[in-house]
This record gives C-alpha cells, structure tokens and sequence, in this order.
C-alpha cells in the first residue's frame, strides 16, 4: 500500500501525501473543532479530543507517518533505488585538440558599461565560437562580473553591442537570451530553506523543462549529487553548493553557460569533478565561459582566455600569448664555464642572443626552440663542455597576466 | 505569460515561507492577538445591551479583523525579492527566462494565498464562536449578511493593496525590515474606508459597497502596474539606476 504520510524532513509531526491522508487529517481537525464548538460545556471535551487525536497519531504513524521522504530517484520518477555515490574517478587529462571553428555563440562589440563617473568595461570586443571554453581573467574589480551581468541581460551596456547565443542583446530580446543560456554566479545562491531537488524543481519550472524529474536525476548524476537529493542546501558544505549550482546551471541544457569562479571553495577532489564536467560540456557543444582567478585552471580548460582590466588587455590561446609577450628562450646548464662562449652560440643557427646568468648558466634567445636545441647540444658537445640541463622556458599564463596585469599597476602607479 | 513559471515561483514561495519560522510565527501570533481581543468584547456583552451599542461594538471588532489582511500580506511581500537578494538568490533567479510581469504576480499570489486564508479563517473561527458564544444580539448583528458578505469581499481587496505596497517596498528597499516596517505603515491607509463605514461616517449601502469595492480593485491594478515600473533588474543586482544610463543599449536588463 501507498503510504498516506510521510515524516517531515523539516520540523515536526508528518505531512499528507496522498488524498486519503489529507481525509483523514480533515476529518480528525473537523471532528476536534465540532467537540470543542459543540461539546464546550461539556466536561468530557478533552478526553474525546485527546482520543481523537491519539487516534489520527497512530493512523497516521501506520501509514506512513514514521518514515522518511524517499530517494531522490524516487522523487523524480524512477523505479530504481538510488544508487550509491560513485567513486571518484580520476578527470581525463585534457589532450590538446584543434580550438572550435563553429559559429560563433558570443559576439561582442565595443561593449562598454559606465556606474556614473565610474569605467566598468572599456570597449571590449571579442568572440566565442560554439562548443568553446573561453576563459575571462582579470584582477577584482576588472569588469568580469559585469560583462557576464550585461550579456546575461542583467546589466543594460552604456555602448557597444552583443549577440548572445545567436540572438542580439536588445531589450526586446532579453526572455529569448536567458532561455538559451545559464548563469552560476560565484555565489552559487540555493533556496537554503528548500532542498536540492526542490531548488531543481523550481529552476526546471522557470526553464519549462519538460519530465523535470529526469533532468533533475540527470543533472545531479553528472554532479555526482544524488545521494544527497532529499538534503536541505542550508545543512550542505560550501563544496557540495557549488556543485547544486552548477546542476542547476546544466539543468536546462543551455547553449552558452557562464560559470563566475565554479571551482571557488572546493577541494582538489571536488575541483577535478568540475574541471572534468566542464570537459564534458565541451564535448556536448556547450560554450562555456568561464570567470576564474585560477589561472591553472584556465590553463587546463580554457580554449582561449581573455585577459581584462577595464579594457581588453590581450586575448588568445594561452601559448599564443606567450610567444606575444615572451621571447623565446633555451636554458643552458654546464659542468664548468665554457670557454668562448661568444664563439660556440654565436656560431649556432637560428640563436639570435645569448647572456650569461651565472659562471655555468646560460639564457640563449632562439627563433624555434625545436630546431635550435639540438644544434646547440652540438655545438657545447664540440666545445667540450659538460651539459647539465638544456631546456626551453616555460612561461605560466600566470606570467602571461602578470606581465599584463603589472603593466596597468605601474601605469596607475605613474 | 507562463503559467509553469508562475506555478514554480509560487511553489517555491509557499515552500520557503512554511519553513521560515520568523514569518511563520508572526502569522500564527498575529491574527491571534487580532481574534482574541474582538471575541473577549463581544462575548462579555449581556443580551440586555443596547442595539446601538451592540453595533459600535461589532463594528469595532470587524474593524481589527480587517487589520489582518492588512498587516500579515507586507510582512511577508516585504520579504520577496529583499529576501532572495539577501540570501544571494536574486541573481540566479532574475537570469532565468522569468518575465518581470510572472516574476511579480506570482511573487504577490504567492503571498496572497496564506494570507488571505488566514484571514479568512480567522473571521471564519471569530463567527462560529460568537454564533455559538455570544448574546442572541450580538451574533445576529454578526451573521449579518451584508456585514459577512463586505468581510469576504474587502478582506482580498485590502491584501492585495498590502502585497503590493509589500513588494513595492521589497524592490526599493536595501534592508528586509526595513521593507516590513514601511510597507505595514504603507498598507495602514486602505483601512480608512473600511473605517468611515465601520463608524457609520459613511452610511453602508450595497451600492456604496460596489463602488469602493470597484474603486480598491482599480487601486491595485494600479498598484501593480507601478511596482512592475519599479521592478529593475539592474537595480536590483548592482544598486545603480539602468534608467539613468544613457547608451545605445540602454534598457536591455528591463525585460
């Protein structure tokens, strides 16, 4: 038999859940009002209530009233119990792969947003093209939030014009926009009273999402959420919210998604789930934008990065960047100084400049490091020099936005 | 408009307000106070009373039965969207493919469902023990029809005035009781009528009653439309004004 109650999850007592629970919790109440109206002067009142409601207690109890609410498979609709949480996988390390040639999903033109006297966003330009992760990074206070506020039709642009998702960013347009994209704010911003399936259901039904209850399995599958369907988001850690915001973000499979820091407060473990979920999306052709101070991270995921402050610093795929900002460099290492070095790299070709950094180092300026390498290994084999290390140098995206970054620190500095 | 929009927010109201103690409390505890005092009065007069003063006293206690209407709705329209900014929920919420025009309505019907229930089992519990309490008199003057018939009929009236001097109050305001404290004062004046009528100031007619009944109806349409002007995201999320940006895209965060 189906059960007639269920124990609240949330305060006291049972709640009906089927028609002939909430007959029976009608006729009990009826039946105590009628004794207390008609009954008043009646010295037996209280007796009769107390058994009434002793009664409606155990009925209640038999039917249902002393279990808890059931799985969140359950919830939504599936015959299956819910499975335990799955172990957690090692996140595919990302191979390089062509960047995405599709149409673009975000163009953005000389956008521009003023806060009274105050610049946000200074003419910024760029494009996403579909199924791209392009990273967004800048120093706080640089414009990031309020460039994804004004492309997720929160924040109206002073100048300047996009096309989001294929529609352009018009007022007239802003219902069509936000149906076809989703936004996770850092903050990922749960209904803490509710739980995470109820948070789900209610953005399911703001998205119009048809058989909700599978999307929402689905969703908390992907974020390996679904032991904890039936929680309160207010008793879950900052971690696991996270990963309720980014269900809700995947929740109504949009075409562009924009994640505002989505690895902010979680741990190594929790991190690589979402590195290797946003991996996923990309191979679903989702184009995910992604706001992030970590710059590893962008490093990992990104297909491109923009760096911003204020205005668009630079923008590009990160080893292009690197080489736009960096020389190339190869590392030297010997066992003792050589001798005439001038004569062994000069002679070397596609060396271009070399210094010293210490009495055995040496820091070589080359054309391509691929064809400079060996010829150097030759010439410093040929000089009779002992090699310790040869090695190009490795600029991080770290140095890539410090060197950026620092520019308009000393410029303000001036 | 969405009606599965609107039934998601309204859904998700209701659920957020049951397990709200402050808000849950205060809407035990107030109709509450509103119910005892009025059956205390009227169950202590004697058959013997004077019809005139049956009537002042009757007219009274209908007058602090329309309080809860107009109280209880601010409290917790107030809440609705200072509430969800509060809680950091507003973002996500305004992204979604809501309309402003759902967004409100189904806020306000959210609070429109509780309240009104309340207050009409409030006067509903406050009939049945005068009927079965009180002096043959004072009951009848109670279980009057048109008196019956103005309480079920200006009790949404008034609710719907205070939920959206609520949510009017909600969208401006930078504090959640802030917002409560304004929009119950704010809400206070739709009793006036009710007033002048209850003290007889204005002789009750079915035809008066039409009328003021037609006149707090446009009122709120009104009222919803000025709150729906009010409504801005942009305001909401950064606290500057999107009307007084000039630009190319000015207004694109209105919709």
């Amino acid at each position: 038999m189906r059960p007639w109650f269920r124990r609240r999850r949330v305060g006291l007592g049972w709640r009906p859940i089927t028609w002939e629970g909430w007959l029976v919790s009608a006729a009990a109440f009826g039946l105590v009002a009628a004794v207390l109206v008609f009954l008043r002067r009646s010295p037996e009142r209280f007796p009769i209530v107390i058994l009434v409601l002793a009664v409606y207690a155990v009925v209640a109890l038999r039917t249902g009233g002393a279990s808890a609410a059931p799985a969140a498979a359950t919830r939504a609709g599936s015959e299956e119990p819910t499975a335990p949480p799955e172990p957690v996988g090692t996140a595919p390390v990302r191979t390089p792969r062509p960047a995405p040639s599709g149409p673009p999903m975000l163009v953005v033109e000389h956008l521009a947003k003023r806060f009274g006297e105050r610049l946000a966003v200074d003419d910024v330009s760029f494009e996403v093209a579909a199924g791209e992760v392009f990273g967004f990074l800048g120093p706080n206070g640089a414009g990031k939030t309020t460039t994804v506020r004004m492309l997720g039709t929160l924040v109206a642009p002073t100048a300047g014009s996009a096309v989001v998702a294929g529609i352009p960013l018009t007022p007239a347009n802003g219902l069509e926009i936000r149906q076809r994209i989703a936004v996770m704010p850092e903050n990922p911003g749960l209904y803490l009273r509710l739980t995470v399936t109820e948070n789900l259901e209610f953005f399911a039904g703001l998205y119009g999402l048809r058989r909700p209850g599978d999307r929402i399995a689905a969703a908390l599958e992907a974020v390996n959420l679904r032991a904890r369907a039936d929680d309160l988001c207010g008793n879950l850690s900052k971690g696991l919210r996270q990963r309720v915001g980014l269900a809700r973000a995947i929740l109504g499979d949009p075409a562009v998604l924009f994640l505002d820091e989505p690895t902010s407060g979680l741990d190594p473990v929790a991190t690589r789930e979402v590195h290797g979920l946003i991996d996923d999306l990309r191979d679903r052709g989702v184009t995910v934008f992604l706001t992030t101070h970590r710059l590893e991270e962008a490093e990992r995921l990104c297909d491109r990065v923009a760096i911003l402050n204020t205005s668009l610093r630079s923008i590009g795929r990160t080893d292009e960047l690197r080489d736009r900002l960096f020389r190339k460099r190869l590392l030297v290492t010997t066992a003792a100084p050589v001798t005439d070095p001038a004569h062994v790299f000069g002679g070397v070709p596609g060396v271009t400049a070399w210094e010293s950094s210490d009495s055995r180092g040496y820091e070589l300026t080359v054309t391509d490091p691929g064809l400079a390498a060996p010829a150097v290994a030759r010439a410093l084999v040929a000089a009779d020099a002992d090699i310790l290390s040869l090695s190009e140098e490795r600029h991080s995206l770290e140095d890539v936005y410090l060197e950026l970054i620092s520019d308009d620190v000393e410029a303000k500095g001036a | 408009m969405s009606l599965q929009r609107m039934g998601a927010v309204v859904r998700k109201e209701l659920r957020d307000f049951r397990r709200n103690r402050f808000l849950v409390g205060t809407m035990a505890f107030m109709p509450i106070v509103f119910l005892i005092s009025p059956l205390i009065t009227l169950l202590r007069i004697p058959a013997s009373t004077d019809p005139s003063l049956v009537d002042r006293a009757v007219g009274v206690t209908s007058l602090l039965l329309f309080v809860v209407p107009a109280v209880i709705p601010p409290i917790m329209a107030a809440y609705s969207v200072i509430g969800e900014r509060d809680q950091g929920t507003l973002e996500p919420f305004l992204t979604t493919p809501v309309s402003r025009e759902e967004l409100l309505l189904a806020k306000a019907l959210a609070v429109f469902i509780p309240s009104v229930t309340v207050a009409y089992g409030i006067y509903f519990v406050f009939a049945l023990v005068v009927r079965f309490g009180a002096a043959h008199a004072v009951w009848a003057a109670v279980w009057h029809t048109p008196q019956m018939l103005a309480q079920l009929v200006f009790t949404p009236l008034i609710a719907v005035w205070a939920i959206w001097v609520g949510i009017a109050m909600s969208v401006r305001a930078r504090d959640v009781r802030v917002a409560q404290q304004l929009a119950t004062l704010a809400s206070l004046p739709a009793l006036g009528i009710t007033t002048l009528i209850t003290f007889r100031v204005i002789t009750p007619s079915v035809a008066l009653a039409v009328g003021i009944a037609c006149a707090l109806l446009a009122v709120d349409g009104i009222a919803w439309r000025f709150v729906s002007w009010l409504f801005d995201r942009e305001r909401l999320v950064t606290g500057s004004h999107a009307r007084s940006v000039r630009g190319a895209a000015r207004g694109a965060a209105g919709s």
